[in-house]
């Protein structure tokens, strides 16, 4: 199962490596990681998808935690939060084609963030099957490139 | 005043108590060098060889129960010191490495003798810095002596550039330490300490397995009396040994591969673990699906991540393995358990740690029992790595915590020897003995300069079989004694080689001259080698293969 896993960090030069070398010395999988500092500039938030049992999921948390440089380890799995991805798609746009492919991208209350002679630049944000049914959609075109975001999230409510 | 950074982390050091720093200058650390040397009241021990300062650290700290304290040069001086480092993080030992490196400016341009030591370290220690400004320095130092020292102990490394050392700078150093991420839990769960208790207070067959947490948490004295008030047998892991006296009639010795059969049997038939300060090694385990398979477990241990990895844990309490026992004495009850210690009794009587001592040939086992009676048990022991380790586990007799130090989770050959030094600077009034084999005993030899230098009297007993002795009884066992280089033909001569450093030597291959050697030995102040040449293809017995039970041992027939 998948979890999506907030850690926040001291924002401190070689903390990353801390993190991600602790998941590949353990044989833990990372699916993605999204790394930014928070609302306090000395601390960094790491954003981790992580799938396994329920037993390697403890170990990730215990291990994450056992970090000099952790400050906190939130398990989102199972409670009530949002996530974000955003992905970048340039996609292969001849002028006949331009308004079919904006139409679509309005539905899925995507951008145009840039328009050439022959390709367009799409801009999604969204939980994970939102992105991968606009990718689906604008495959026949032609994709040239795809760019994406790992997940972030966060719990709703107050803090 | 204004200081250098040399000073600022000489003074650093002397607040933290340090007396002894183990180590080998080289380019980046002269200056620093220049400015130790005037301290005398913080005594440098030059080591011939980087990972040697490292084990010579380790085994003070060991020995003592304070932070062992290393300090070598960047590059080659810092790698040649990471399997020192490894060796104290996987047996949770208190540990500060201090590594010279380049100047700051030059980090990352691959300069002469850079490495990236934090890069390199970050997986093998429990936290490491890289210095870059001289105003952190003061800092640094203390927190990397309270990391090293708190919660679950182990080693810490500061990379120290050149220019940090020689820049100057007459602030304040702050004391306070700021680690809002590090908070190690030292007392346990009140309610799941009464759990435990009435586990224990419930449970028909209970069996303690203790392990190097008692000791590092200094928790000798509330074991024995837990396992007296609660009437419970106790089982110890290799690095345990000695936490327990072994001539107390509960004490079934050590637990695991090579452990005795008692030991094992209790564990299989027990239905109560209390595991305290240890982690369910592969070594402990064997095959972790049959491994103590009608036991409920407690797990104390002050790790959190030591909990439920290696196997389900039902009643885990996390702390300070010295504060829960003291808590958890005052919840048990004495109950007789009268089968269960008679079934051990005659596990005990029918499995006896033996050998066959008829022959001339002067057999292993016997030379560390001789060693035992000679020292009264009550030497320092050090081993390597093999079968030297296993027998000086085995047949000798340890009733002191701190008394056997040994490599156990990493196995680094070459631990036995420099451990031994940092051991008998720690302790020494002690009589300190690495018992070796020959082929660990060559890869840190050269340290007979070192106790020569500083007149340490060291003993080296060296239960030369001619073989990689451990891995040829692998071979032997399981793959149809095919050899496949573990006959060491070259080996020099010992007693010739400890002359040339200006040590003593004896050559013994005679049985009944085992005991008058040692005695003589002892009686030398100074370090001395004794190549005893012992039978080339003696076992270690009893044996679970790796991940078997205690069902499939061999060398003992079960009955």
């Amino acid at each position: 199962m998948k979890h999506v896993i907030s850690v926040l960090v001291e924002n401190k030069v070689g903390v990353l490596s801390r993190i991600t070398g602790l998941f590949s010395g353990r044989g833990f999988n990372i699916e993605s990681l999204a790394v930014g500092e928070t609302e306090d500039t000395n601390i960094s938030r790491m954003t981790i998808v992580v799938s396994g049992d329920d037993s390697i999921l403890e170990q990730v948390r215990k291990q994450l935690g056992k970090v000099v440089d952790t400050i906190k380890v939130t398990d989102y799995t199972g409670t009530d939060y949002v996530e974000r991805n955003l992905i970048l798609i340039k996609v292969s746009a001849l002028p006949g084609k331009r308004n079919e492919i904006i139409e679509l991208v309005d539905v899925f209350r995507g951008k145009i963030i840039d328009v050439g002679q022959k390709d367009m630049i799409v801009e999604i944000s969204g939980p994970e099957d939102r992105l991968e049914a606009v990718l689906n959609l604008l495959r026949p075109y032609g994709i040239k490139e795809v760019a994406r975001t790992g997940r972030i999230a966060m719990n709703r409510g107050p803090k | 005043m204004e200081k250098t950074g040399s000073q600022i982390l000489i003074d650093a050091l002397k607040k933290e108590n340090v007396e002894y720093i183990f180590g080998l200058p080289g380019g980046v650390v002269i200056p620093l060098f220049d400015t130790l040397f005037d301290y005398s009241d913080l005594k440098f021990i030059l080591t011939r060889h980087e990972q040697a300062a490292g084990h010579a650290a380790d085994g003070y700290a060991r020995a003592t129960g304070k932070v062992g304290v290393c300090l070598v040069t960047s590059g080659p001086g810092a790698t040649n010191l990471t399997t020192a480092i490894a060796t104290a993080y996987m047996d949770s030992i208190p540990m500060v490495a201090i590594t010279g490196q380049v100047k700051t400016h030059l980090i990352g341009s691959d300069a002469f003798q850079e490495a990236d030591v934090t890069g390199i370290t970050r997986p093998i220690s429990k936290h490491n810095y890289l210095v870059k400004n001289i105003k952190e320095l003061g800092t640094v130092i203390k927190e990397a002596f309270y990391i090293a020292s708190t919660g679950r102990p182990g080693p810490v490394v500061v990379d120290l550039p050149v220019d940090v050392t020689t820049d100057k700078w007459d602030g304040d150093i702050h004391e306070e330490i700021n680690l809002p991420g590090y908070k190690p839990s030292y007392e346990g769960n009140i309610r799941q300490i009464k759990i435990a208790a009435e586990a224990i207070n419930r449970s028909k067959r209970p069996v303690i397995y203790a392990g190097g947490g008692v000791i590092l948490s200094n928790s000798s004295e509330q074991l024995i009396e837990l396992a007296e008030k609660a009437n419970l047998p106790v089982n110890t892991t290799l690095l345990a040994l000695g936490v327990f006296p072994e001539d107390n009639e509960k004490a079934l010795g050590m637990i695991g591969m090579h452990g005795t059969v008692p030991a094992n049997y209790t564990v299989h038939e027990a239905d109560l673990l209390i595991a305290i300060g240890a982690r369910f090694d592969d070594r402990i385990t064997g095959k972790i699906d049959e491994f103590a398979p009608c036991a409920k477990i407690i797990h104390i241990d002050i790790d959190p991540t030591s909990i439920s990895k290696n196997i389900r844990v039902d009643i885990p309490v996390v702390g300070d393995a010295n504060n829960i026992l003291t808590e958890l004495i005052k919840h048990v009850n004495y109950a007789e358990r009268k089968e269960w210690f008679e079934k051990i009794a005659e596990w005990k009587k029918k499995y006896r740690l033996s050998y066959d001592n008829t022959s001339d040939v002067v057999k292993p086992q016997y030379v560390v029992e001789q060693i035992c009676e000679a020292t009264k048990g009550e030497a320092i022991i050090t081993t390597e790595v093999g079968q030297n380790q296993m027998w000086a586990a085995q047949y000798y007799t340890y009733t002191n915590p701190r008394s056997f130090l040994s490599s156990g989770g990493l196995g680094t050959m070459g631990f036995g020897f420099p451990a031994a030094i940092g051991a008998q600077l720690g302790c020494p009034d002690k009589i300190v003995i690495d018992i070796a084999g020959d082929g660990s005993i060559q890869m840190n030899i050269q340290e007979l300069s070192t106790v020569v230098k500083y007149k340490l009297p060291v003993k080296i007993a060296i239960l030369n079989n001619g073989y990689l002795g451990m891995v040829r009884q692998w071979q032997e066992l399981f793959y149809n004694k095919k050899y496949a280089h573990t006959l060491l033909d070259g080996n020099p001569d010992f007693v010739q080689v400890a002359k040339a450093y200006g040590a003593d030597g004896f050559l013994v291959e005679k049985k009944e001259d085992v005991r008058p050697v040692i005695e003589k030995a002892i009686s030398i102040d100074g370090p001395v080698v004794i190549d005893f040449r012992v039978d080339p293809e003696e076992n270690v017995f009893p044996m679970i293969p790796a991940g078997q039970t205690i069902s499939q041992v061999k060398g003992v027939e079960l009955i």
